[in-house]
């Protein structure tokens, strides 16, 4: 059976599954289920100074998508809303009972030294194994100047990371938010403050959808609206995409990585350490479906790495990295041909109409509803094979190559392209 | 009258279809889903917390976790998850009546009437599993300890399983030549078709430890006190060894069979065309059994197939499911119809006779043609075998072994469980009570050598 142990910035747990500063972690009752469940750590809800925040009533919003719950979810609450003190006695309490848990605590102070350097030894000395400092909660806390406030200016990043690295002997991981251009501009200023890690995404800013009723943006509060921050299934790819750009940046290499955003089953979390991570949090389908999704996780990816011979994280993380590359370095020659597979077909006509009124007119439609390939005309979108109903029915069939491999800058319709022979 | 007919024609006859027809009747009933229809079914599920299908399962699989590994494409887990509560997770998924266990207690049964088809998916996932050929548990280390399991069938093997695995050597004694019990012999061959008995027994027999003996049978070629004597514990899987009969006829008339005998033979035949069935099958009684015998000559190419129950319908045993099932087979299923008698000539079943008088019945004799009878009343347990002597017979009560909440017979260190005990006649309950009994014998074993 594969190893599951993860290390990420010397911080070490069971297996790389870890639950995300929110709710699921706000508070002892609800981490000691989720160690007795089987999670390998957690990152505790942020933490800031007293007197605590206060939240709203009418804090979730989400979206379904055809029937099934949750495919993305929006939330308008803040940091812990309970007092200091009671937080710290509790993560100590559990760190003491659950001593092989990853125990990180996340924080948000305003952004003033003092302040960050008051918070810091009473965060150490709970045992915790690190902290997160949160500067992605986009909503409510960043008009405070805290959070995705800190988050979208670079060189705010850098300064609070160095004043916690200079404050605190434990490992600092930076939270990055998605509400930025660049991703690669926080992750670098992190970096250069000196950050054990970085941990992203934190969730993106959104309304969930409006009332059309009353007239109000989602979730409503007392008739009214506010934009909140967007996480759960529907953010994953926007999460990898963040992922892979700071896991390929020549400038991060080696920076450990704790990956996040719309994780739910074990094949999500192998996609996020291919990517790079060294671990992920969870936190919607925490929300969503409980703490006992996580055996169905540890199980699921000890059996995949077993297939695979994978006997550690370590022998397949990373793997997709070298392969995630920009536009520019994509091979222009490679071609791929949709094939339909005649006895599979159900002559739904879907992949017709969908070629022949929004695409390239590749798909022939012949007496009986058979529909076949025009194999001359397909450019290879992908399209059809992803609408097909039938499992397998439509493959993408990569073709013989034609042409030595070459990238836009070397093409022929590139009028700056780069001549064969004359790079030095 | 004479019967003329008897002379040309025989009444029970071999080979009614031809060898295609009989193999489309005989083959999967309940054709497996695609990958992608378990998929689309596995996303119905809501992974409920405290789920009411867990408990509706007499072995209790924990069903939200295995199909949301189905749906998380981690079919292996999806499979152990099944089969570390229930060994005979593949057979389960074909031979239970889920409709009134486990997807009667679906939350989507109460919400809209269409379970997940738990069932289905089980089957999904076992059958993935079967096929690598990998059996997915392993031994603890050897304890030194010897249980004689009696009865090969699915509470003895569930048992003998779970023991091997606990670290325990075992041996079955079975009084056939095959074991497997009912999903060998009594289960219809269209929900286990082939040899899938066998290959599950193979399946299960890999974990090692387990050995079987056959053509043992308790009370004839071993008596319970020797085994007592040579083994650590003794656990008995002896299903039914009795059929209820009915006295309809003052001499023995050909046609006229026991049902779970018809069906046995029918499944130890290779060769289906082998198979005498009449021409007009009348089978007696009102349980599974029933449906299973009238549905089967139905398929051996019997025209007319009918269904006696002496009472009124809604009193049947069998599950409403399998009564549509029948009738929609083209089986006529008639209620208040207790027989009275047999009619014969030259020693052949010709009628049955029914006391009439029933419902909607009207008050002349009520004689139906028929030129096969199948008594299919009751199976019992019989506790003779066990002889004589306080050491070699454990208490009964209401005509099976007593046991108590850990399968644990009168006799010390004699467990038993499945049809010979009280509870369900159902291939997951003797799986259950086989399981049970084995953590039961490894605990008393454990504290007996702390
Ligand atoms: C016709 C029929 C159809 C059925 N269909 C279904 C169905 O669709 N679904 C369902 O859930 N259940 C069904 N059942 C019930 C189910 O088959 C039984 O509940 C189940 O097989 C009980 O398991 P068991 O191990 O207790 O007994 P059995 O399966 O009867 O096994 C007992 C074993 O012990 C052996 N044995 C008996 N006496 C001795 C002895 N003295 N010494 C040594 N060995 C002995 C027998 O040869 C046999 O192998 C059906 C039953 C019948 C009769
Ligand atoms: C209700 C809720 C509250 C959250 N609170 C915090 C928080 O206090 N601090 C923080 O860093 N992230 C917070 N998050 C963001 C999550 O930690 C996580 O980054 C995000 O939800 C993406 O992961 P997911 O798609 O698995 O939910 C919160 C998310 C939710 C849904
Ligand atoms: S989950 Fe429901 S019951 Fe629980 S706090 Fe939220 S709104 Fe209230």
């Amino acid at each position: 059976m594969a190893d599951l142990r993860c290390s990420l910035a010397g911080i070490r747990s069971p297996n790389p599954f870890w639950l995300a500063s929110a709710p699921p972690t706000d508070k002892e009752y609800n981490v000691r289920r989720a160690f007795a469940a089987g999670w390998g750590g957690v990152v505790w809800k942020t933490l800031g100074l007293d007197p605590p925040i206060v939240n709203v009533s009418g804090r979730y919003g989400a979206v379904s998508h055809q029937g099934r719950r949750l495919a993305g979810f929006t939330n308008i609450e803040l940091i812990s809303d309970r007092p200091l003190a009671t937080n710290v006695a509790e993560i100590k309490r559990i760190k003491r009972d659950f001593p092989d848990r990853a125990m990180v605590v996340s924080l948000m102070v305003p952004c003033d030294e003092p302040s960050w350097r008051a918070i810091l030894p009473i965060v150490e000395a709970t045992g915790c194994d690190g902290i997160e400092l949160n500067f992605g909660c986009p909503h409510g806390m960043s008009e405070r100047n805290m959070g995705a406030a800190i988050g979208q200016v670079p060189e705010y990043v850098e300064m609070v990371t160095r004043w916690c690295k200079a404050a605190t002997r434990m490992p600092v991981m930076v939270k990055l938010t998605p509400n930025v251009t660049d991703i690669l501009a926080p992750a670098r200023a992190a970096a250069a403050g000196g950050a054990d890690a970085v941990s992203l995404i934190n969730t993106i800013q959104s309304i969930a959808g409006v009332d059309l009723d009353a007239m109000t943006p989602l979730p409503a509060v007392d008739g009214q609206g506010t934009h909140g921050g967007y996480c759960g299934p529907a953010v994953r790819p926007i999460a990898l995409r963040m992922l892979g750009d700071i896991a390929r940046d020549p400038a991060l290499r080696g920076l450990p990585l704790s990956g996040m955003g719309g994780i739910g089953t074990w094949r999500d979390a192998a996609e996020f350490i291919a990517l790079g991570a060294a671990g992920v949090q969870v936190c919607t389908a925490a929300m969503h479906h409980g703490h006992r999704i996580v055996a169905d996780m540890i199980d699921g990816l000890s059996n995949w790495m077993d297939a695979k011979g994978h006997a550690t994280l370590e022998s397949f993380r990373g793997l997709a990295v070298a392969n995630y590359v920009p536009w520019g370095s994509l091979n222009v020659n490679f071609r791929t041909v949709a094939h339909i597979d005649p006895d599979l077909c159900i002559s739904c006509g879907k992949c017709y109409v969908a070629c022949e009124d929004t695409s390239h007119q590749s798909i022939a439609k012949l007496p009986g509803r058979l529909y076949r390939i025009i194999e001359d005309e397909c450019v290879g979108c992908n399209l059809c094979a992803h609408l097909c109903p039938v499992e397998r029915c439509i493959t993408m069939v990569p073709q013989p190559a034609t042409a030595a491999r070459a990238t836009w800058a070397e093409h022929s319709n590139n009028p700056h392209r780069t001549l064969p022979g004359t790079v030095r | 009258m004479a019967d003329t007919l008897a002379a040309t024609e025989p009444r029970l006859r071999a080979g009614r279809l031809d060898a295609g027809a009989l193999a489309a009747n005989f083959s999967d009933a309940h054709p497996p889903l695609s990958a992608g229809q378990a998929l689309v079914e596995a996303a119905r599920c809501y992974y409920c917390h405290d789920a009411p299908c867990i408990e509706a399962c007499p072995t209790a699989i924990d069903i939200p976790a295995f199909i949301a590994r189905i749906a998380d494409g981690n079919l292996r887990g999806s499979a152990e998850t099944i089969l570390s509560a229930n060994i005979f997770g593949a057979a389960c998924a074909r031979v239970c009546p889920t409709e009134i266990l486990c997807e009667r207690a679906c939350v989507r049964t109460a919400q809209e009437h269409a379970p997940v088809r738990i069932g289905a998916l089980q089957r999904h996932a076992t059958d993935a599993l079967m096929r690598t050929g990998v059996h997915p548990f392993a031994r603890a280390p050897e304890t030194g300890r010897h249980v004689a399991v009696v009865g090969g069938g699915p509470a003895g093997i569930a048992c003998a399983h779970r023991l091997a695995m606990l670290g325990h050597g075992v041996t079955v004694y079975e009084a056939r030549p095959r074991a497997g019990g009912l999903n060998e012999h009594g289960v219809a061959a269209y929900k286990l078709p082939g040899d899938f008995a066998q290959d599950e027994l193979d399946f299960i027999l890999r974990i090692g430890g387990i050995t079987i003996l056959h053509d043992r049978r308790l009370g004839r070629d071993i008596g319970l006190d020797a085994l007592r004597r040579t083994h650590d514990a003794v656990f008995l899987g002896l299903g039914h060894n009795a059929v209820r009969s009915l006295a309809l006829s003052p001499e023995p008339l050909a046609g006229v069979q026991d049902a779970v005998a018809f069906i046995e033979d029918l499944r130890q035949a290779a060769d289906k065309s082998t198979v005498a069935v009449g021409d007009r099958v009348v089978v007696v009684g009102g349980g599974n059994t029933a449906i299973d015998a009238a549905m089967q000559a139905s398929r051996l190419g019997a025209r007319a197939v009918t269904i006696a129950y002496r009472g009124a319908p809604e009193l049947m045993s069998a599950t409403r499911f399998e009564q549509d099932w029948a009738r929609t087979s083209g089986i006529r299923i008639r209620a208040w119809s207790n027989p009275r008698a047999l009619h014969g000539a030259a020693g052949q079943v010709t009628a049955i006779e029914f006391d009439g008088g029933g419902p909607g019945q009207g008050h002349g004799p009520d004689i139906e043609p028929a030129d096969m009878v199948l008594i299919a009343v009751g199976q019992r347990f019989d506790g003779g075998l066990f002889g004589a002597g306080p050491s070699a017979v454990p208490a009964m009560a209401a005509g099976r072994i007593l046991v108590d909440a850990g399968q644990a017979t009168s006799l010390p260190g004699v467990y038993a469980g499945g049809d010979c005990t009280a509870g369900a006649d159902l291939t997951v309950q003797a799986v259950q009570d086989g399981k049970v009994a084995a953590l039961s014998i490894d605990a008393m074993l454990r504290a007996a050598s702390a």
